[in-house]
């Protein structure tokens, strides 16, 4: 059994060795108040909580956790605090779940606090799977002890002795660290029973998710944790009432639990000083797309887009003009660039039609078709949907049939109603979130993009040039006739003499774009039209 | 509690769903998966209401009243719900109404009907068609499946043999047995009860041809056993076609195979329909009347001649238990013989 003065000694006596480790690494600061933050200006503008120890501690050496004060704030929390003085604390410090839907945590937990029940359960919901998503894997793989301390307070303060990792078994690595912390958890006590002496037993689980997406939605994920298909329940109860096994059972994700440790270590005032009112804290965010500088970013909620998109991520790739970003992966919004200074907060994403989801985002620029990404994203949904429910099944799949039939030049007038409609009774009528939200890409870009609905549908034509039906490549009187794209041409289908104007035969080209990348740029003949 | 169902206030228990609240206050909600013996599902969608105060809509099967809850039921939001639900299935149906065993028995039908759908708005892909006819007594057509998951449901959670399930998912979904080894290769005992519950022409049994407005149903006791499991007999004419379980006796809606399915010996022509006595070496048929007559003229006659002791009699797992307790009685009270027994003991 440890003790709380075995845990200072451990971390007095790491202290040092890591610090000599990072100092001749040489891309960290360490500040005076023994904060260890990286390097650079792309994390000069970052507020990193959740991911304050990635790229900083060894994940497979428990110790290091322990000498930046890690499980000090699980040691303090058993030997000082009362349950329900945990669950008045998380409250307090308002952070809302950071897995989608912004449930504040500390309502949450007291709700299973409050169930009396012979056993209840702590599940950590590590089945990311957002395309383009990599926030929690980046925790569970740098720093997989906060989470497991995380986890900890919680079960301490529902009354859960036993707790779940669910995590996708695409995650090779994240298991394999997850599987090393437990057991040096495990080893020094500061897992398994009586933890700390103060007689509170904890044991943590894994369980691997085989790539459902919608495993990820809390019913589906218990449902796959039983042995089960992973489709959603109805909620006629809630799973904080009657979840895992029917018992209490509590649902947070990684990124919720990584931030655990630290309110409890440096207080509520200190989290609340962070983010906005309503929406306390940092989020980290996958910025991807066409960006700069993609990667992942944690910053106070309340921070611009274009602060995120532009400040951080550098702007568009090659100068090009910024067009719209995506937040929320496959169930979020598609924002146009005049809304690029909304702040980033649960309400104020929500207001404009997009979701902060678990914190995907995607940057696009001219060359990117709104309809085709909204054909893109329901394409995901599509092969996703559990199909259960009606509408989610049948309806997601019908809108991608119109899509693709808009995307490929034979959509028609009454295609936009249609879409609409669809949405509407898709969002209301689905079982789960995953259908509830699966109409959310069409619904944005259709209420921003319209015009390029109307192109695609109207003139035959996409606007950005993205969609293949919709574009022919042209060369135009400025050819000298050099041959070189009928050359790159993979199915010959371009023809002229030499020196003589070159002609592409419409019926057989594939759109490939070769002819156009083999034109001398400072000829420049072939066009997109 | 009080709630308001389409304006009108009605007391309600805890722990009611609206569902069943509506029900007993008579107001009809259509669903196609719900079944008040199984957990609720909710996958339809049919039975989508409007609560007061919310933006989504909710189902009436799986959502718990509230005091002062105010639902409504019919409103145009839920109305449309309901017409793009069913829209939306029949996008995914056959329209073989002509040809289907279920027509006139569908609820697919009657709520296409009681909603205005005449055919779907959507021409797009359809289920890849799977058909299962490895089992004697039914059959299964997978593209008539609407993915209620009653059958499911009904064999894992009431028949608990849980030999078929859901495979795939999103469009592709489909009820398959496991590795789609097919039903007669699978754990499935026949019981059929996933065929009774089918609200649709996807699970239908190997039956004689009929239409249901052509029939009756008779409610009996299966003759099978003991249990005394009450069943509807489907009858054509004079002629049993089929067999539908009822919710009212010990069996809760369902059936083993026998009661299901077993049922042709009814109409078999070797079936003894009267007492036979032989004479001169030969069976001949007699009334009722006369075989009584004759039995009781015997059992006197040979108990004056060799005591009770010469009787011995044997009774059938077929007759119902109240039918066996008789029979005993009369051989052990009437006759005065313990020599009695049944062929279940065999
Ligand atoms: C289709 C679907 C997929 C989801 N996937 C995830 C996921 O991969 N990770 C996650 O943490 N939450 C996911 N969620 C959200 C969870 O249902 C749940 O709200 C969340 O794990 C709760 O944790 P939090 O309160 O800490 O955010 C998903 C929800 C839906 C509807
Ligand atoms: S909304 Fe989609 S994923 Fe959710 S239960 Fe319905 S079919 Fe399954
Ligand atoms: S007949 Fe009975 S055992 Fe066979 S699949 Fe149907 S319900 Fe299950
Ligand atoms: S076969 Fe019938 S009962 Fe089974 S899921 Fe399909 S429609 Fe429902």
């Amino acid at each position: 059994m440890i003790t709380i003065e075995e845990l200072k000694r451990i971390k007095e006596e790491q202290r040092p060795i890591l610090e000599k480790r990072l100092i001749e690494q040489g891309n960290v600061n360490i500040n005076e108040d023994g904060s260890i933050v990286l390097n650079g200006d792309y994390y000069k503008k970052q507020v990193r909580i959740a991911l304050k120890n990635c790229g900083i501690i060894d994940p497979n050496n428990i110790k290091e956790y322990i000498a930046v004060d890690g499980y000090f704030a699980l040691a303090n929390c058993l030997i000082n605090k009362k349950a329900k003085d945990i669950i008045e604390d998380m409250k307090a410090s308002g952070l809302r779940g950071r897995g989608g839907a912004g449930f504040p945590t500390g309502r949450k937990w007291e709700t299973a606090f409050l169930y009396d029940a012979d056993q209840k359960y702590m599940i950590c919901n590590a089945d990311e799977g957002d395309p383009g998503a990599f926030m929690d894997r980046s925790i569970l793989e740098n720093d997989p002890h906060s989470v497991l301390e995380g986890m900890a307070i919680g079960g301490y303060s529902i009354g859960a002795d036993k707790g779940f990792i669910y995590v996708r078994a695409e995650y090779p690595l994240a298991v394999r660290r997850l599987r090393a912390a437990i057991d040096q958890a495990k080893e020094l006590g500061l897992l398994g029973n009586n933890i700390l002496g103060t007689g509170f037993n904890f044991d943590i689980e894994l369980r691997l998710g085989s790539g459902a997406f919608v495993c990820g939605e809390g019913t589906a994920l218990i449902e796959s944790i039983e042995g089960k298909r992973g489709m959603p329940r109805t909620k006629i109860y809630r799973t904080a009432h009657k979840g895992l096994w029917e018992k209490p059972t509590i649902i947070n994700n990684v990124e919720t639990f990584a931030n655990v440790p630290v309110i409890f270590q440096k207080g509520v005032d200190w989290f609340r000083s962070i983010g906005t009112e309503k929406s306390p804290g940092t989020k980290v965010f996958a910025l991807v797309g066409k960006v700069e500088n993609a990667g992942l970013v944690e910053v106070p909620m309340g921070t611009t887009l274009r602060e995120i998109v532009f400040d951080i991520g550098g702007g568009t790739q090659n100068g090009k003009e910024f067009k719209s970003v995506q937040t929320g992966g496959p169930s979020g919004g598609c924002i146009p660039a005049n809304l690029i200074d909304t702040s980033v907060d649960f309400e104020s994403l929500d207001k404009i039609g997009s979701i902060m989801g678990s914190g995907g985002m995607v940057v696009m620029d001219e060359n990117t078709c709104m309809v085709d990404i909204a054909r893109y994203f329901l394409d995901f949904t599509v092969d996703e949907s559990c199909g259960k429910c009606v509408p989610c099944r049948e309806g997601t799949k019908r809108m991608l049939e119109t899509l693709d039939k808009i995307v490929s030049g034979k959509g028609e007038e009454e295609d936009i109603e249609k879409l609409e409609s669809l949405s509407e009774t898709i969002t209301l009528g689905s079982l789960c979130g995953l259908g509830q939200t699966a109409a959310n890409p069409v619904i944005t870009t259709l209420k921003y993009f319209r015009d390029e609905y109307e192109a695609h549908i109207q003139d035959k034509k996409c606007p950005a040039g993205a969609c293949v039906d919709l574009v022919e490549y042209f060369i135009t009187d400025k050819c000298i006739g050099c041959g070189a794209c009928a050359r790159a041409c993979p199915v010959d289908c371009i023809s002229g003499a030499k020196k003589e104007l070159h002609v592409i035969d419409q019926d057989r080209c594939i759109k490939c774009g070769a002819c156009m990348e083999a034109c001398p740029p400072k000829i420049s003949a072939v066009i997109k039209r | 509690m009080d709630i308001v169902i389409n304006g009108i206030h009605y007391e309600v228990d805890n722990n009611t769903t609206i569902l069943q609240a509506c029900r007993r206050a008579g107001i009809d909600i259509p669903t196609l998966c719900h079944d008040d013996r199984l957990e609720p599902f909710a996958s339809c969608r049919m039975c989508l209401v409007e609560i007061e105060g919310s933006n989504k809509l909710v189902t009436a099967c799986s959502t718990h009243v509230k005091d002062k809850m105010v639902v409504y039921t019919h409103s145009e939001k839920v109305i449309k719900a309901r017409r793009d639900v069913l829209d939306l299935i029949i996008g995914n149906h056959p329209l073989e109404c002509l040809s289907c065993d279920k027509s006139g028995q569908c609820k697919l039908q009657d709520y296409c009907y009681e909603y205005g759908i005449i055919e779907s708005s959507y021409l797009g892909d359809k289920r890849e068609p799977y058909v299962d006819t490895s089992n004697p007594f039914y059959d299964y057509d997978a593209s008539k499946c609407i993915l209620c998951g009653l059958c499911v449901r009904v064999c894992g959670e009431l028949q608990c043999t849980s030999a078929i399930g859901f495979e795939d998912r999103g469009f592709d979904t489909i009820v398959k047995t496991p590795f789609n080894e097919g039903l007669i290769n699978s754990k499935c005992v026949s019981c059929g009860n996933c065929v009774s519950v089918c609200p649709v022409g996807a699970l239908t049994p190997k039956a004689q041809k009929f239409r249901h407005w052509e029939t009756k149903e008779v409610q009996t006791t299966c003759s099978y056993c003991g249990v005394g499991c009450q069943l509807n007999l489907i009858v054509k004419g004079d002629k049993v076609v089929g067999a539908q379980p009822s919710l009212e006796g010990p069996n809760d809606g369902l059936l083993c195979v026998k009661g299901k399915f077993a049922y042709k010996f009814i109409n078999h022509p070797d079936r003894i329909k009267t007492p036979l006595i032989k004479r001169n070496g030969k069976f001949e048929e007699v009334s009722w009347e006369q075989a009584y007559r004759y039995i009781r003229r015997k059992v006197i006659e040979i108990k004056e001649e060799s005591g009770p002791e010469a009787f011995a009699g044997l009774t059938s797992a077929r007759c119902t238990n109240e039918e066996n307790y008789l029979f005993q009685k009369l051989f052990r009270a009437v006759i005065g013989t313990n020599n009695i027994d049944h062929c279940a003991r065999l």
